[in-house]
Order: C-alpha cells, then sequence, then structure tokens
C-alpha cells in the first residue's frame, strides 16, 4: 500500500498516458486526436521528469569557487540532482513539438482538402 | 583528423549539411537541389564503404561525439553489422534521389526545394539510428526520420494526407513506447550508452523491470517496422506516397527498425537474457508466422500494384523478425542478410512502379499490360527483383531464405519454414500474375513474323540506370553472398547460439 | 580416377547464354540471327565433344565457380552421366535449331527474336543441370530452366497459352519450391553437404521414415519427370510451338527432371541406402503406375502432339523405373533410354511439326491417307514409333533390352509384366498413326494423292535423328560406354 502512495509519479504518468491513448484511438475528431498524442508525449516526460526529482537538491555546479576548503561539500551527492533526465527532456520536448507541429500541418492539408475534420466524414469523402 | 579517421562522423554530418544546403539554394532556383542532395548522400556512401572497409581490417571502430567519454558523451559505435547497414542505407538512399529527378519533376514540381531538404534529412535520421551507441540519442533520431517520412509521405496524392496522419498517431505511439523503455532501463541502471548497459544489465536479470523495458521498446520497434498486427498505418502511407519519397521509405524505414531491435536485443540486453532468460521466442515466431501468412494472403487481394508491395512488406517483416527470435545463428544470419536483401528488393520494385506511374500515370495491375514489349529492360529488371522476391536462386532473395529456413530447421520451428515456403508460393503467384499481365497483351497478332513492331518506349536514363543497378546487384549480392556473410556478418551473429 | 580442373564446363554452360547477345542485337536481320543460334550450338556441342575422350578415359573433370554458401560452392563436375546427358541435349539442339528455322518461318510466327534468345537460356540451363556438382547447383539451374521456358510456352500469347502458362509454372515451381527446396535445405541441414557422392551423402543411420520422405519429397519435387500425379503441365504445355515441345518437352525439360531424380537416387541417397531400406521397391511401383496409366490415357487422344506427351509421361518413368531397380543394368537401361529416347521422341514431335506445317493438321483422324503425301516424313515417324516401343532395328531396343535385364536381375517380376504390357500398349497407340496413315482406300484417304513435303528446313533433321536412332541400334557405343562407367563410378565409390 505505501509504495502505491509514494510512487504516486508513476500513476500519474500512466494515468496521463491512458487518457492519451483514448483519445487518440477513440475520438473522431482529428484534432482531439492530436491533442491526445500531445497527452501522451507529456506523460513520458513527466515520467523521466520526476526521476529526476530529488527534495533538497540543487544543480550540480560547485558554487564554492575553486577554494580547498569546498572540495569536500561538492563531493557530497545528495546534495545534488541528477540533472541528465531534465536534459533529455528538453531534447524529447522539442521532439514532441517538432511532431505537434507536423500533425497540425496535416491536419490543416486535411481541412483544406475535405472541409472536415471529422474522421467518419473524410473517409465517406474517401470511398 | 583524417578523412578516413572522421569518416563515422561524416556519415551523418555530410547529408546532414547538405539538408541546409539544399534548402539554401533552393531560395535561388530549384535546380541546385538535386546536385547538392546527390552529393551530400554519394558522401555520406562513401564515408560508410571506407569506414566497412576500415572495420573489416581493423574490428570495431568507437567514436567518441567532442571527445567526451562514455558514458558521459555520445558515442557511434560501429562493428561489422551496422557497418553492412549503413552501406545499404547510404547505397538505397543513393539511388532514390537519384532516381527521384524526373519523377518529383512530373509529381511535385512546385515543392522541390522542400522535398529534397526533408528527403537529405531523412536519410541523416536512418545513417543516424544506425551509428549511434546511445539508446536515447537513438530515439531522438528515430523521431527525426519519423517527422521527416510523415511529411514526405503527406506531400503525396489525394490519399496522402490521411495515411500520413495515421502514420504520425501511430509512429509517436511507437516512439513514445520506445522512449518509455528507455527510461525503465535509465532507471536501473542510470544509463544511456548502450556498451554500458550491456555490462550493467546482467545484474539485473531477474528484475521484473527490465522485463517490462524489453517488452516496450519491443512493441515500440515493431509498431514502427510494422510487425502484423501493428501494421496499419503501411499500407495506405507507403502506396499513397510520392513515387520518389515511396523509394527511400518503403525500402529503409521498416529495415532500420528491424535492426534497432536485433542491435537491442544483442547489445543492450543479450542473447542469454532475450532467448533464454525471458521465454519470449516461441511466442514471438508464432507471431512472425502469423505476419508473414496474413501478408501474403493480404497481398493477394490487392488489385493496386503498389498496395500489394506494401502487404508484401508486411509479410516481409515477418521473415526478419522470425528469423532473429529464432535463437539459432543460422535464423540471425538469415534476418541480418535480409535486411540487405529486402532493402534492394523492396527498392528496385518500388522504382520500378514509380516508373510505371511515371509512364502510365496509374498503379493499378491493368496499367501494367503489354510493358514487356514496350519497355524491355525496365521488365528485365522488375523481373530480377521479382524472382528474388520469390526466391529463386541466383538473386539475393534465395539466399537470406535460405538462412532462415535453415535456421527454422535448426532451432527445430518448422511452424516457420511452413511459412517461408507458404510466403515464397504466394509470391510466386503474385508476380507470376503481374508478369503474365505485362507479357500478354490485349490483343495479340498471331501470326506475322516479326514485321508489327512495337515502339519501345524506355524510361528516362536518370530513372532507368537505378534500376539496372539496383537488379544487377541483387543478382551479385546473391552470388558473394557468401562472402558477406563469411566476412561481415558471422562476426556479429554472437557465438554459442 | 583422375580430377582434372578445367573451366570447359562452365563455358559449355555459359556459351548459349553469352549468344542471347548477339542473336538480340541482330534481331533484325533474320538470317544473321540464326547464324549465331548455329554457331553458339556447334561450339556448344564442340566444348561437350571436346571433354568426351577425357571422360571416357576414367577422369572427372571439376570447376569451381564461387563458393555462395558455407560449404556449398557453384561447382560444375563433368562425371559419365552428365557428360551422357549433355551430349544428347547439345547435339539435339542443332538439330532443332535447324527445324525451328523451317517451323517458324514456315508458319510466319511472330516474336522470333525472343524464341531463339530464350531457347539459348533453356539450353545453358539445361546442360548446367546435366553438369552440376552438387545439388544447389542442380536446383539453382533447374530453376532457370523453368522461367526460361515459360516464355516459349506460352509463345502464342493468346488465352490457350495464358492458361497453360499457369498450369506449367504452378506445377513446375509449385513442386520445386514446396517440396524440393525444403527436402535441400532439411538433407544439408543432417549432412553439411549437398555433393553428389558415389555413395550418397545421407548414409548416417537415419529413420526409414525420415528418408522415405525425403526420398518422397525429391521425386514429387522434380516435377519435371511428369510422374503422375504431377504430371499435368506436359499435355497443357503442348501449346507451344513444335519445336519447343520437340526439343524441350521430349529431351530438355523432362530429361532434366528424371536426370535430375537418377542424380538424387543415386548421389544424394545411395543406392546401397535405398536397397537396405527396401525404397527401390517402392519407386518402382510408383513408376510403373505412371508408365501404365499414361499409356492407357494415350490411347484415348486424338491431338498427335497430345498423345505423344502422354506417351512421354510414360516413358520417363521408364528411366525412373530404370534408376529405381537398383541393379546394375537396370540403372544401366535407364541412363542409356534417355539418350534412346530422346532421339526416337524429337523425331516422331518433328514429325508432328511437319505435318502441321505442310497441311495445318493437328488430330490423328484427320491424318489418314497421309503417308502418300508425305512420305518422308511418316517413314521417318514409323522409325520414331518403332524406337519409342522398343523394337530392332533401332535404339529404342537396347536400351529397353538393358531394363529388361534389370528387372530379372533385381528379382522384380512385376516390373518385366510392366515393362512388357506397356511396349504392348505403346505399339498400340503408335502404329494404327502410321498404318491407317499408309494403308487405306483411296476413298477413305482425305488426301491428295501427290508428294508434297514441309519445307527442307524441316524433313532435313527429322530425317536425320530416324537415321541416327537407328544408327544407335548399330552404334550403341558411346552412349552405352558412358552409361557403363557411370554406374561403375556408383559402385567402384
Amino acid at each position: 500500500m505505501e509504495s502505491i502512495i509514494s510512487d504516486y509519479n508513476y500513476w500519474i504518468y500512466i494515468l496521463l498516458m491512458m487518457i492519451g491513448l483514448y483519445a487518440m484511438l477513440a475520438k473522431n475528431n482529428l484534432v482531439k486526436k492530436v491533442i491526445g498524442m500531445s497527452i501522451f508525449q507529456t506523460a513520458i516526460i513527466v515520467f523521466y521528469v520526476s526521476i529526476g526529482a530529488k527534495e533538497h537538491a540543487t544543480i550540480p555546479i560547485i558554487a564554492h569557487g575553486h577554494g580547498h576548503g569546498a572540495v569536500e561539500a561538492a563531493i557530497d551527492v545528495t546534495h545534488y540532482a541528477n540533472p541528465l533526465p531534465h536534459v533529455l527532456m528538453l531534447t524529447a520536448i522539442v521532439v514532441s513539438v517538432g511532431t505537434l507541429g507536423v500533425a497540425l500541418a496535416i491536419c490543416l492539408g486535411i481541412y483544406r482538402r475535405y472541409n472536415s475534420l471529422e474522421e467518419d466524414e473524410i473517409q465517406e469523402q474517401l470511398q | 583528423m583524417s578523412f578516413v579517421e572522421q569518416a563515422p562522423v561524416l556519415i551523418v554530418i555530410l547529408p546532414l549539411l547538405s539538408a541546409f544546403l539544399v534548402n539554401m539554394v533552393g531560395l535561388i532556383n530549384r535546380r541546385y537541389c538535386l546536385p547538392f542532395a546527390i552529393l551530400g548522400i554519394f558522401g555520406s556512401f562513401t564515408a560508410s564503404v571506407i569506414t566497412l572497409i576500415r572495420i573489416m581490417e581493423h574490428g570495431v571502430i568507437h567514436y567518441r561525439l567532442g571527445g567526451w567519454p562514455p558514458p558521459f558523451g555520445i558515442e557511434y559505435v560501429i562493428d561489422h553489422f551496422n557497418g553492412l547497414v549503413l552501406v545499404t542505407v547510404s547505397f538505397v538512399s543513393l539511388l532514390a534521389v537519384i532516381f527521384s529527378k524526373e519523377s518529383i519533376k512530373q509529381e511535385l514540381p512546385e515543392k522541390i526545394p522542400q522535398f529534397y531538404t526533408l528527403f537529405v534529412l531523412l536519410v541523416t535520421g536512418l545513417l543516424g539510428m544506425t551509428v549511434t551507441g546511445d539508446a536515447f540519442n537513438l530515439y531522438v533520431l528515430l523521431e527525426i526520420s519519423a517527422l521527416t517520412g510523415y511529411a514526405l509521405i503527406a506531400m503525396g496524392d489525394n490519399k496522402a494526407l490521411v495515411a500520413s496522419f495515421n502514420y504520425v498517431i501511430l509512429g509517436t505511439i511507437g516512439a513514445s513506447f520506445y522512449l518509455l523503455g528507455v527510461g525503465h532501463l535509465y532507471i536501473m541502471t542510470g544509463s544511456l550508452n548502450m556498451a554500458n548497459l550491456l555490462t550493467i544489465l546482467p545484474d539485473l536479470y531477474s528484475l521484473n523491470v527490465i522485463f517490462i523495458a524489453l517488452l516496450l521498446i519491443l512493441v515500440g520497434t515493431w509498431i514502427k517496422m510494422a510487425f502484423f498486427p501493428m501494421h496499419g498505418w503501411l499500407p495506405n502511407a507507403y502506396t499513397y506516397a510520392p513515387s520518389a519519397a515511396g523509394c527511400l521509405v518503403a525500402p529503409l524505414v521498416t529495415k532500420v527498425s528491424v535492426y534497432i531491435m536485433i542491435r537491442i536485443m544483442l547489445s543492450v540486453f543479450s542473447p542469454l537474457y532475450v532467448y533464454s532468460v525471458v521465454g519470449l521466442s516461441d511466442t514471438i515466431v508464432w507471431m512472425a508466422v502469423i505476419a508473414i501468412l496474413s501478408g501474403s494472403i493480404l497481398a493477394l487481394a490487392q488489385t493496386d500494384f503498389k498496395k500489394m508491395l506494401t502487404y508484401l512488406i508486411v509479410a516481409e517483416v515477418g521473415y526478419m523478425v522470425g528469423g532473429a527470435w529464432l535463437a539459432s545463428s543460422s535464423g540471425l544470419t538469415g534476418a541480418i542478410l535480409h535486411i540487405v536483401n529486402d532493402a534492394l528488393m523492396t527498392l528496385c520494385l518500388f522504382i520500378f512502379a514509380g516508373i510505371v506511374i511515371y509512364k502510365r500515370g496509374g498503379q493499378q495491375l491493368q496499367d501494367l499490360a503489354g510493358l514487356y514489349k514496350k519497355m524491355p529492360i525496365t521488365m528485365a529488371a522488375f523481373t530480377v527483383g521479382a524472382l528474388s522476391m520469390i526466391g529463386v536462386p541466383p538473386t539475393a532473395g534465395f539466399f537470406s531464405k535460405w538462412y532462415l529456413i535453415l535456421g527454422a530447421i535448426d532451432a527445430g520451428k518448422y511452424h516457420f519454414m511452413a511459412a517461408l515456403l507458404v510466403s515464397s508460393l504466394v509470391n510466386a503467384i503474385l508476380f507470376f500474375r503481374v508478369i503474365e499481365i505485362a507479357y500478354f497483351e490485349p490483343k495479340v497478332d498471331h501470326h506475322g513474323g516479326d514485321s508489327h513492331k512495337v515502339a519501345i518506349d524506355e524510361a528516362p536514363l536518370s530513372m532507368l540506370v537505378p534500376l539496372i543497378i539496383v537488379a544487377l546487384s541483387l543478382i551479385v549480392i546473391g552470388l558473394y553472398s557468401g562472402d558477406i556473410v563469411t566476412n561481415i556478418i558471422q562476426h556479429s551473429v554472437p557465438a554459442g547460439l | 580416377m583422375e580430377t582434372i580442373t578445367s573451366i570447359k564446363p562452365l563455358l559449355a554452360v555459359l556459351v548459349s547464354l553469352v549468344a542471347v547477345i548477339p542473336i538480340v542485337a541482330s534481331g533484325s536481320k533474320p538470317n544473321l540471327r540464326e547464324a549465331w543460334t548455329f554457331l553458339a550450338g556447334i561450339i556448344k556441342f564442340g566444348l561437350v565433344v571436346s571433354m568426351l575422350p577425357l571422360v571416357l578415359n576414367g577422369s572427372v573433370i571439376e570447376y569451381t565457380l564461387i563458393e555462395v554458401l558455407p560449404g556449398l560452392p557453384i561447382q560444375f563436375r563433368v562425371d559419365p552421366m552428365g557428360m551422357l546427358f549433355a551430349l544428347v541435349s547439345s547435339s539435339l539442339w542443332i538439330v532443332t535449331s535447324a527445324y525451328s528455322i523451317g517451323y517458324m518461318r514456315g508458319l510466319d510466327e511472330h516474336s522470333q527474336t525472343r524464341y531463339f534468345s530464350f531457347f539459348a537460356v533453356a539450353l545453358s540451363a539445361t546442360i548446367g543441370v546435366a553438369f552440376s556438382a552438387n545439388l544447389f547447383t542442380m536446383y539453382l539451374f533447374y530453376e532457370m530452366l523453368s522461367l526460361a521456358t515459360y516464355p516459349l510456352v506460352t509463345h502464342h500469347q493468346d488465352d490457350e497459352a495464358r492458361i497453360s502458362g499457369r498450369k506449367y509454372l504452378s506445377y513446375i515451381l509449385g513442386t520445386s519450391i514446396g517440396l524440393v527446396l525444403p527436402a535441400m535445405l532439411i538433407i544439408y541441414s543432417l549432412t553439411g553437404t549437398l555433393d553428389f557422392a558415389g555413395q550418397g551423402i545421407l548414409s548416417i543411420g537415419l529413420s526409414k521414415s525420415t528418408v522415405t520422405v525425403l526420398l518422397l519429397m525429391c521425386v514429387f519435387g522434380f516435377a519435371k519427370a511428369g510422374i503422375m500425379p504431377f504430371h499435368a503441365w506436359l499435355p497443357a504445355a503442348m501449346v507451344a510451338p513444335t519445336p519447343v515441345s520437340a526439343l524441350l518437352h521430349a529431351v530438355a525439360v523432362v530429361k532434366v527432371g528424371v536426370f535430375s531424380i537418377f542424380r538424387v537416387i543415386t548421389g544424394i541417397f545411395g543406392t546401397d541406402l535405398l536397397l537396405s531400406l527396401n525404397l527401390g521397391t517402392v519407386l518402382c511401383y510408383i513408376a510403373a503406375f505412371t508408365i501404365l496409366t499414361a499409356s492407357l490415357i494415350a490411347l484415348s487422344q486424338d491431338g498427335l502432339k497430345r498423345r505423344l506427351a502422354f506417351s512421354t509421361i510414360g516413358q520417363l518413368s521408364y528411366i525412373i523405373l530404370g534408376a529405381s531397380l537398383l541393379s546394375p543394368k537396370g540403372q544401366t537401361g535407364g541412363l542409356m533410354h534417355i539418350a534412346m529416347h530422346a532421339f526416337g521422341k524429337i523425331t516422331l514431335f518433328m514429325c508432328a511439326g511437319a505435318i502441321f506445317v505442310a497441311t495445318g493438321k493437328k488430330y490423328i483422324s484427320e491424318m489418314v491417307g497421309i503417308g502418300k503425301r508425305m512420305p518422308v516424313t511418316m517413314t521417318a515417324f514409323l522409325i520414331g514409333s518403332l524406337s519409342v516401343i522398343g523394337l530392332p532395328p533401332t535404339g529404342g531396343f537396347i536400351s529397353k533390352w538393358f531394363l529388361v535385364l534389370g528387372t530379372l536381375e533385381a528379382d522384380q517380376i512385376t516390373m518385366l509384366v510392366v515393362l512388357l504390357g506397356s511396349s504392348l500398349l505403346n505399339a498400340a497407340y503408335f502404329l494404327p498413326v502410321v498404318y491407317r496413315a499408309f494403308f487405306c482406300t483411296p476413298e477413305e484417304s482425305l488426301f491428295e494423292d501427290k508428294v508434297q513435303e514441309a519445307p527442307l528446313w524441316c524433313v532435313v533433321p527429322l530425317v536425320l535423328t530416324a537415321i541416327i536412332s537407328v544408327g544407335l541400334f548399330f552404334f550403341p557405343q558411346p552412349f552405352f560406354n558412358l552409361a557403363r562407367l557411370a554406374i561403375q563410378g556408383l559402385s567402384g565409390g
């Protein structure tokens, strides 16, 4: 029970993922599908960010300059958060923004051609 | 800092730079786009060949980007396996870009700079995925090639937009699953470097998390390679894409995804883990059998030539996934060899389809009628491609099938052997149906000697030459497949399988 | 036994393949084009003959082209068995080329360039099969032959050709991919080699059921041999122009089928293994069934070419029977029958073609009294019939004699009865044709009493093969010696 509560970050990301997946597969409107896709990607970003989060920790930059006395403080890892997941997510956010852009551009193209964003109406026209 | 030493990074950088250049010169004059695109890809091809030769002489190459040592920096690791895939990818792209010249002029005259920019970026993404030794870097490149792929496909005819949209949705799900799997590995190990992961993971094999991570990564790559039943996006997307984009996307994207799957299986997890610790082999081989049979049967039902080819890709993906999971060294050899062969066969057939669309304006089977008389050279090259798909020696397709069946026998998985044979027979039916249509003309003057000559009307040289080269390469690779296997592939197949 | 390395076998295979280039290039000049065909044919025959003395001296000529799979090179080996087959097919190619010119020009057929090109490719494949040193190389050329003959079978490009073409390919490719390929892979997986060895490569303590299944896969898989129930493609393929039927469906294609089976029985399974498991008898009965059924069906056929086709199906199984008797005399007879039947049957086919060119008749019922109009052709037809039936003074008698001796040697009295009964049936379906052609009242005759033969290009080749058929009765030595050497090689190891 305790593990379920203490790992709440996982539950949040799984919930977000499911919402996104539902929207992508079940929604009829193409833009809603795109929104679902964005939520889905965000879920994974949340997951990565949460695993890098650490209370009372700071960025791993040695703040005390180059003095000899500062070395011991710098080595204590408990004071620092691992920045890598966050940095990775910067890239992932860029990727997801790119995907969003492409998806919306395609939606726009579809709307211009079929005059609709509803999937069933488009399918009808395709037949 | 010689060219040879820097070749691994040049493989990716040259096309990346040329993508910028293509875009720039496109603003001045769109006629300059193609030469720059060709130049970039040709440079990449040269660098790939040099790298492969160096690997064959000196063994695996580790290249540290910016000089950062792993696991902190990104590392390019090129062994015999991805050396081979690199040469294949750059070779296929080179032929596809040469082919695109006339086809793009006809289909997309307004969008030449955009097309070539995306085209070269896609090649960059594919090469980057192949060359990298870093699991997260791989994700980014996976998405680069996917994003450019979506856009290229959306440039096609009416139905392409909807097909591309479905591809975006499913492709993103696939990539996200991959990223999630990598995330799980990162939590457990704190590393993203493949070689580093390989050394850390064995202590954690008993944990469920690792298994979940493997499953997530597998499902992700399966969606990307259109492994049945996750193939839904592929047929429409590849059918309605512009011919020139189809020639790049269809042969390479699925094959590079298969490469990634095998790479992850062997170099992140280990053969011990994927074949022995987790008992997935049987299930996945059965799935591959179903993929092969379904792809073949669905292909039979098509009257659209290109769509038929796309379902065959679905079947061929089954070959490779099944071969990789047979857990026998012949099976893995066959899967790796088939990556090369299938890329070339698919290229051959898609270039042919492109030529038919260029000349006849359609891609239905009946548009092929009477082609043997009108375009004998094109049809000869197509016949070689078709025979390779059927698996007639000495074309390349026969040899990969040989290793795959041998692997199935060694592993005692006779259902996989049966599926391969059935698929060969279905391919024979499919392609002889096409050959028959092209060979029998609507009406034939029974007698009359050679007096009634049909004027030969071949496609332009820039389309014909890539087709001939790829058809010849199918035969050459077939004849030299023994050398390829002993000198290159054997080094990548783990001993003791 | 001495092994010589020489490139000659490769050249013999390639010469007709290379000849395709000048044939296509000179497509608009028919005389020049046909000159290339002849040149290639003569060079090919010359190369084969030049290797004959060495082979007769007991040497084996080998050439390895390239090792495509580990332990599996594309390799050529000229031994007596292959030599015998190569000699038959390369010599008959020259004769048929001459005949083709007469036939194709006589009927003013379309696409003659394509026709001669694929003919040349088919011959390359045939010689390739003859000289193959392992099952893999043989499979390669076997498939090449299947594909090269498709445009020949469907030459007329009408609906009938389309349907026959489908039937042809589905039988031939279906069996080779569906049966031979897996059998070959399983054998390779078990033994690690596919080389044709004197005593077979499978004698490694396999269970009887495994060997039986593999044997049946191979025997039925090489469907070019026309063993029932995989025979239906042969009558269907008779839509092809007659020279194609003559060379390919009396000599090259079908003989490639039986030759492959012969090779597999002797070189892969090995006589001793089959004897010890008593599998020869099984094959004998399969062959006997085909012999009798095909002969009976032939009786009821009115189309001359169809009757010849069913006769071929029966005769091919004679050769299979000879191989499966597993006795030296029987196998010698089987090998010689490859040659003897080839010369006899090609004569018959060329006669059928000559009749078609001269009169346009295809059915036996329309040929009453034709002997008066085409006496030379019908005499040749008689000689060909005698050879196929196995009566002296023709070559067919010799091979059948050895087959009969083989049944006695192997103690297979049933097979003796089958052979004799089938000979009677052969006589029953051939001799009436000849009889009605020559002996009928003037009222019954459908032809005027005036000699009018087919063009000279058609008649000379068939007369030549008829003469050779008779000649082989008196001088069977070249083929007999080769067959004897081949069988000795098997037991000598």
